[in-house]
């Protein structure tokens, strides 16, 4: 099979490169057969990519040691659901999901708009197709998802532990179905400026996709993030590491894309600005695929030693050189059709906000590529930390969300006395009550920035609740319709307004979350034995018990806690460490079980309140004179075993011997239990990130859910097109 | 005021924001950041007192732990030399010997004391890691 998926890659590059020919050569000579075909050649290389991509699954589900990336990334004893999952944890694999992906939503971009932007679809097909052939290249030459290996071990390397959690089967899908959506909107806004169509038709045919990129890559971030609070057992969520700012650079100015574009569909306003921000975005997501690949920054998660980091600097090059050529070459037909009313008006704030979020994006930058940028200057390389980066991310966060509160308070054009009267003075009043009764809560007084934000989201949160009151009411003073019906019919009829209204305040409930639970957390390192106890802001932890079990997937060493307020018990919490088996047989015949890689079980309290998170983290160090000696005994035995040449069954005797004693071992964990180092973390209102997330990707579904005049408008056109054809068939 | 005037003012007073903006990132950058040594720089020129990331390989046999302090030694990348580190707070889960990592440090004597807590380890996940030999005999199945 992996001949046929090494052919279908091959095949797949000689479709995309078709798909480029055929587009540029129908855009060229005005030929719609040939620009038809183009697109379609999109279809055929989704098609392709899928069976491609169905063989590398399957080879992973079966556990087909021959592939190569099979045999590194996953084993027999890897659950069926991350033996899926497996494949995208390897580069080869991982630069296949991303053309595949590409395929499918360049495939969905221009099955839908291929009634539309009929100048402009034909170069982005070309554009489109360019990136697939460029990861084609890289997966046929650079690192094939095919390779196979002249002699199929028994076993694989199995997959990291750290990547066995729900959160990484839709994780790196995500963030790639962002990058690639981002991509179409880039494709597009190059048709537009080389054909010189630069009103907001392209806007209007790919906002939907720009917003689904956002969606998608929001998701990925904050499923990261989710992954890294209950898996790394570190307790955070974020560490301005270079390849979580990788994928948060894309979406900030995705943000601002989103919202630039309503000022260009409304005004004919900020064309320059719109196409910059749209080709930063998308070569932004080809420099976090980069960065992520490249080896050239440290992380803790790219994928290092690799050789792609020169293909991939010639295309972001390219990308650079060829976006700032193109809106110079265009610059005079990317002139404002209007000027700016007044700097009172909601198109100066989303101006300002977007002037934020890209400032957000260049600090974000500098500090990742700092380590770069101080080597060319100084010669030595330095990197900045999140000290440095709070400096100027926090005070700019507190202005976003005040501006997301501001911006559906203020009119279009110009903001009048009457509209602020109407707008600001509830929203505003929300805040300083917020604030008043912060100061009234003891020690919440001592972290003022904490109590400041709390009162802007308070701001935010009430515009939002006010605008969706006066909508419902305007809507039941004209339906006469109940309130919740009224609600629901004006959030339907305007969707993107509302939706945009909700994200607004899931992210500002999601700030909040970040906000308090970093300002009062509370934290413990301690070593304890069974039946001792520690107190963590208040709460009393007692280490009850000991655990151990031993599997075929590892070995788990953990801790019963109990967790209790004044003598109340508050909750039981279960925190382990898992010990993977090592492949190195120098680490000895029992001591390999110990000796692969590690990762944590959080022991987690969820709570709207706060969070209580514990993690144990056994020493081994006690548990060595007993694996020298199984060890020592098994080798011995071992070699006796081989040297006589026993049957097959002595050997696997032997085998179950050597099992029972590495569950021996494991047990002693509980029957003769020595300390173990435990970290404790209470965070207030931890679990509001999330639920803040929640609320911004709903209302984020509903921005992007058709709206239903939309959806009637399209099967209207559909039956008619329909009759059309029907008619022209029949015409004699 | 004639209107191109106006925007005139307000280009210049936005760039001038801008500019200074960009100056205090490039300063407060340069001032903050932490200088990435190798053990070889800091055996030979680490100063007592000043901060610095050292980054390199856990060395093999190198791992200690006593009383919740972890006792290891990083080596150099070029040369055959290794700076002993001595480190509280959390350890990642994916540190073990020769394994990657950075640590924020201060030289003691010939000793290297850790920061607290700010210790990173590169994920082996996404390494490009060696094709496995068969397996030494079943697992624990």
């Amino acid at each position: 099979m992996a001949t046929v998926g090494r052919a279908l890659l091959i095949v797949a590059f000689a479709v995309a490169l078709y798909g480029i020919g055929a587009s540029l050569y129908g855009a060229l000579r005005g030929g719609r057969a040939w620009v038809d075909s183009g697109r379609r050649a999109v279809y055929a290389l989704a098609g392709v990519l899928t069976l491609a991509f169905a063989i590398m699954e399957a080879a992973f589900l079966r556990s087909d040691f021959s592939f190569s990336v099979v045999a590194t990334h996953s084993s027999t004893t890897t659950p069926t659901f991350y033996k899926a999952t497996a494949a995208w944890s390897s580069q080869e694999g991982s630069l296949l999901l991303w053309v595949w992906l590409l395929s499918i939503w360049s495939s969905l971009a221009l099955a839908l708009t291929r009634r539309r932007v009929r100048e402009v679809a034909p170069v982005a097909t070309a554009v489109l197709m360019t990136f697939a052939s460029f990861f084609l290249l890289l997966t046929i030459f650079y690192a094939s998802p095919f390779a196979t290996l002249a002699q199929p071990p028994i076993e694989g390397t199995g997959l990291n532990p750290l990547l066995r959690h729900p959160a990484m089967m839709f994780h790196p899908p995500m963030l790639y179905s962002g990058y690639t959506l981002f991509s179409i909107p880039f494709a597009f806004a190059i048709g537009a400026l080389v054909t010189r169509r630069l009103n907001a038709e392209w806007i209007v045919s790919t906002r939907r996709f720009a917003l689904a990129a956002w969606l998608c890559l929001g998701i990925g971030i904050v499923l990261g993030a989710r992954w890294s609070y209950t898996e790394l057992g570190w307790g955070g969520y974020w560490a301005w590491d270079p390849v979580e700012n990788a994928s948060l650079m894309p979406w900030l100015t995705g943000t601002a894309f989103i919202h630039s574009i309503m000022i260009q569909e409304r005004r004919g306003m900020l064309k320059v600005w719109n196409a910059s921000l749209v080709l930063a975005t998308g070569t932004l997501a080809i420099l976090g695929t980069f960065l992520v690949r490249s080896g050239i920054l440290d992380s803790i998660h790219a994928f290092g030693a690799s050789t792609l980091g020169v293909p991939f600097l010639i295309l972001i090059g390219a990308m650079v050189l060829g976006s700032v050529g193109l809106v110079a070459w265009r610059r005079a037909d990317l002139r404002s059709e209007h000027q700016l009313d007044s700097l009172l008006s909601r198109e100066s704030v989303f101006l300002l906000q977007n002037v934020i979020l890209v400032a957000l994006c260049f600090v974000i930058f500098w500090g990742t590529f700092f380590p770069l940028i101080s080597e060319a200057v100084t010669g030595t390389r330095a990197s900045v930390g999140p000290p440095w980066f709070d400096k100027y991310t926090v005070p700019l966060a507190f202005v976003l969300v005040a501006l997301s509160g501001v911006g559906p308070l203020v009119p279009w054009r110009r903001l009048t006395v009457a509209s602020v009267r109407r707008g600001f003075l509830l929203p505003l009043a929300a805040a300083l009550v917020t604030v008043l009764a912060l100061v009234l809560v003891p020690g919440a007084w001592q972290q003022p920035k904490a109590a400041a934000f709390a009162g802007i989201v308070a701001f935010v949160l009430t515009s939002v609740g006010q605008e969706l009151w006066r909508g419902m009411r305007a809507r039941q003073a004209s339906a006469r319709e109940p309130a919740p019906v009224a609600l629901a019919g004006v959030v339907s009829r305007n969707r993107r307004r509302y939706g945009g209204y909700v994200v607004h305040a899931g992210f500002a409930v999601l700030l909040l979350g970040v906000a308090i639970s970093s300002s009062f957390q509370h934290a413990k390192d301690v070593s304890l034995r069974p039946g001792q106890s520690a107190r963590v802001d208040g709460f009393d932890v007692r280490y009850v018990r000991a655990t151990a079990r031993a599997g075929a997937e590892k070995i788990s060493l953990g801790a019963v806690l109990d967790v209790s307020k004044g003598g109340r018990h508050v909750a039981t919490l279960r925190t382990t460490r898992g010990f993977y088996p090592s492949q190195d047989v120098s680490q000895g015949i029992v001591g390999r079980f110990f000796g692969g890689e590690s990762e944590s079980e959080v022991g987690l309290r969820a709570g709207l309140g706060r969070d209580i998170w514990a993690v144990i983290n056994p020493n081994l160090e006690p548990l060595a004179p007993i694996i020298d000696q199984g060890n020592r005994t098994f080798r011995t035995a071992m070699v006796a075993v081989m040297s006589k040449g026993d049957s097959p069954r002595t050997l696997a005797q032997l085998y179950a011997l050597r099992d029972a004693a590495v569950v021996a071992v494991a047990q002693r964990f509980v029957t003769r239990p020595w300390p173990a180092q435990f970290r404790f973390i209470v965070s207030p209102l931890a679990t509001w990130i999330w639920i803040g997330a929640i609320i911004t990707f709903l209302g984020g579904l509903l921005a992007l859910w058709p709206a239903p005049a939309t959806a009637r408008r399209r099967v209207t056109a559909g039956y008619a097109a329909r009759v059309a054809r029907e008619l022209a068939r029949s015409a004699p | 005021m004639n209107p191109s005037r106006k925007r005139r003012i307000r280009l210049v007073v936005a760039l001038t924001a801008a500019l200074l903006a960009a100056s205090a990132l490039v300063y407060t950058s340069f001032s903050a950041g932490s200088d990435e040594r190798t053990a070889g720089q800091l055996l030979d020129g680490a100063v007592p007192g000043k901060t610095y990331t050292l980054a390199g390989t856990v060395a093999q046999g190198s791992v200690r732990r006593a009383g919740g302090v972890l006792w290891f030694s990083v080596r150099d990348p070029r040369r055959p030399v290794a700076a002993r580190v001595r480190y509280t707070g959390l350890v990642p889960d994916p540190f073990r010997e020769g394994r990657g990592v950075m640590v924020k440090v201060q030289r003691r004597g010939d000793t290297f004391i850790g920061e607290k807590d700010t210790m990173v380890t590169k994920c082996p996940s996404k390494f490009q890691v060696a094709p496995p030999r068969p397996s030494a005999g079943s697992s624990l199945a």
